[in-house]
């Protein structure tokens, strides 16, 4: 009952300046729209940026490295234990950077609950035979299924299906790069080098670009097994135990605890990468200061206008209070102006809002480097659209907190005596 | 019996600013129910800050008041609305009409506020209230397209609808003609009589004073008459 009539006095007063509430409230569509719009789109862009590497980049990578033995055997001999050992001649043995044991480590990984997924890879330095020219390269080994569920390969596959890298024999997909040096096309018939000097030959069944031209120029793939043949190793070898988490996160507590558990080098994607999340982090900062600077801006506007709505109605204002209506129901009474304001005015522009950033969605956007992206990317992000409800929300309480408390302050026998 | 509907006892009241000036001492006096009062005396006599604080809306004053025998010392502003709402009708100089409202609900607005009846039963007697000042014709029209005359009765209309112990009137017939000044004493006079309505009312108007049962005049801050 009580609540009725305070809404119903608000809707009057509301109405009775429609004008200066349709522009406060614009002020404040505005506000939310421009936030979802750049939020959503600098979003998308930070997700496409991250994705360019973070996508393809495994979250943990077990690796062996070519490194001295730590401990030198002149440390071993109790004769010289107090001295300090300057010599140091034992120099890497000639081991192979194949990971020991592979087979299990893999097993063991794959039953651990922080781990969504593991992809075994080698790593196979070549030359691309161009006539009489070797190009140095490197071939990658991979499992084809688990390189498409976890890094999406098939996307970075432009021409050709990755698929087919399975099917056929000895078949390799090439990085666009390396391809246009040697002018293949698909179902060509490539030759290349080992570092031990053996030449292989390799069928092209697609191609491959990651965006990264450098890489693109070196990188080619081809299966697991391939990549063993052309070694001349074993089934067992595999040279990268790529790690998917499902908390990226955890990766470098997991990194760590791999590294001791499994013997060989491994290393997180937060030490392998830091720059893009710094990156990111920063671009995110800057699209929330400016998103909220609007709304503090609209909510002056609401101030001002709600300012100007009480030194009209101090009459009316006087009388509510002289005929029984406390401070508190005139407090009550401009509040709900201003969130009335606040909450049609956040609501247009959470509307507008995803309008606008469906719309930027819509421009064509194409860039050689980025070959699966064709229109600006756009995050729709759930979470945007609720940080500017309750933004929209909390500055047009504020803003109408500081002029309903005025109002609730007006002492009527100043009013009325004043006549 | 006899029953006081407002009592005030040694009630005093300064204003500090710029220099301070006493400009209530010590007034006490009574008013029984049913009794139409005027208060009189010359302007800057203090008459209307006695009846705003009488009307509970000044509570910055020395001495004690009691509404319908109760203290009305220490009451927040809550309480005090509370009992505006309750038991007081204001008819001030100026109508104070909402011009958002039409009369109907200007009329209704302190009945809904006290929240004591159904809103179909406040607009019923909101109605009779107005039929009672013969501007029923008025209900659905909005104030500014009323004369001042008929303002005035929407105002008197509005001050009536939750039955109040008084009705408090500061200079209401202040701003109208002979013509409509006449018609708001005869509409006081006629709740006096026949509905047993207690009336305080302000004025300098010694006619209207002349007319009422009691008056009691001002000099100064002080009574020197309770008539």
């Amino acid at each position: 009952m009580k609540v009725k009539l305070i809404a119903r006095i608000s809707m009057a007063l509301l109405t009775a300046r429609l004008r200066q509430t349709i522009v406060a409230a614009s002020g404040v569509t505005f506000s939310i729209t421009m936030f979802i719009s750049l939020l959503s789109f600098m979003g998308g862009l930070n997700d496409l940026l991250d994705n360019l590497i973070l996508n393809r980049t495994p979250h943990v990578r077990l690796y062996n490295e070519v490194l001295p033995t730590r401990i030198q055997p002149i440390a071993g001999s109790t004769y010289y234990s107090g001295a300090y050992h300057f010599v140091r001649h034992v120099k890497p043995k000639n081991q192979l950077l194949e990971i020991r044991n592979s087979d299990a480590i893999i097993k063991a990984l794959k039953k651990d609950p922080n781990v969504r997924g593991v992809a075994p890879k080698n790593m196979v330095p070549i030359f691309y035979n161009i006539g009489a020219i070797y190009l140095t390269g490197v071939i990658n080994g991979i499992d084809v299924d688990a390189e498409n569920k976890l890094f999406t390969f098939q996307d970075y596959v432009v021409e050709g299906k990755s698929s087919d890298l399975k099917n056929i024999p000895n078949s390799i997909i090439l990085g666009i790069g390396a391809a246009r040096k040697m002018l293949v096309q698909i179902g060509d018939n490539i030759q290349i080098t080992t570092s031990s000097g053996e030449r292989f030959p390799l069928k092209v069944v697609g191609f491959y670009q990651s965006g990264i031209e450098e890489a693109d120029k070196v990188q080619s793939y081809t299966t697991l097994s391939t990549s063993q043949k052309i070694l001349g190793k074993p089934v067992s070898y595999v040279t990268d135990i790529q790690i998917k988490l499902f908390d990226i996160l955890m990766a470098p507590l997991l990194a760590k605890r791999y590294n001791s558990v499994f013997g060989a080098e491994a290393i997180d994607i937060q030490t392998a990468n830091a720059q893009f999340n710094t990156g990111s982090s920063v671009r995110t900062l800057i699209s929330y200061a400016v998103g909220i600077t609007l709304l503090i801006v609209a909510g002056f506007g609401i101030y001002n206008i709600l300012n100007m709505m009480i030194y009209e109605k101090m009459d009316s204002i006087a009388i509510l209070k002289a005929t029984g209506f406390s401070g508190r129901d005139v407090n009550a009474i401009f509040i709900t102006i201003a969130l009335t304001i606040g909450l049609v005015g956040g609501a247009l522009g959470l509307i507008f809002g995803f309008g606008l950033s469906a719309l930027i969605g819509e421009i064509p956007f194409n860039s050689s480097s980025l070959p699966t992206v064709k229109t600006y990317p756009i995050n729709y992000n759930p979470k945007f659209y609720l940080i500017g409800a309750v933004f929209s929300i909390i500055t047009t309480y504020l803003a109408g907190y500081f002029p309903s408390r005025k109002a609730s302050r007006i002492d009527p026998v100043d009013i009325i005596r004043g006549k | 019996m006899e029953h006081k509907v407002i009592e005030s006892i040694g009630i005093s009241k300064s204003f500090h600013d710029p220099i301070t000036v006493k400009v209530l001492s010590e007034i006490s006096f009574s008013i029984q129910a049913g009794e139409f009062v005027s208060i009189v005396g010359k302007s800057g006599c203090g008459k209307s800050t006695l009846l705003y604080i009488l009307s509970t809306m000044d509570s910055n004053y020395e001495g004690k008041l009691y509404l319908d025998g109760m203290n009305m010392e220490n009451k927040v502003d809550r309480e005090r609305a509370r009992v505006r709402n309750e038991k007081i009708g204001f008819v001030f100089q100026f109508h104070y009409l909402l011009n958002e409202f039409n009369n109907l609900q200007n009329v209704m607005l302190p009945g809904l506020k006290l929240g004591k009846f159904a809103a179909d039963k406040v607009e019923h007697d909101a109605y009779e209230k107005l039929k009672i000042l013969g501007i029923e014709d008025a209900a659905l029209k909005y104030p500014n397209q009323l004369s001042g005359g008929q303002k005035q009765r929407v105002a008197i209309a509005r001050a009536l609808i939750n039955e109040p112990l008084i009705i408090m009137g500061d200079e209401p017939t202040g701003n109208l003609d002979k013509k409509n000044s006449d018609n708001v004493f005869n509409i006081f006079k006629e709740l006096a009589e026949e509905y047993h309505q207690s009336l305080l009312i302000v004025t300098h108007d010694m006619d209207f004073a002349a007319n009422t049962q009691r008056t009691i005049t001002m000099e100064d801050g002080k009574i020197i008459s309770h008539g």
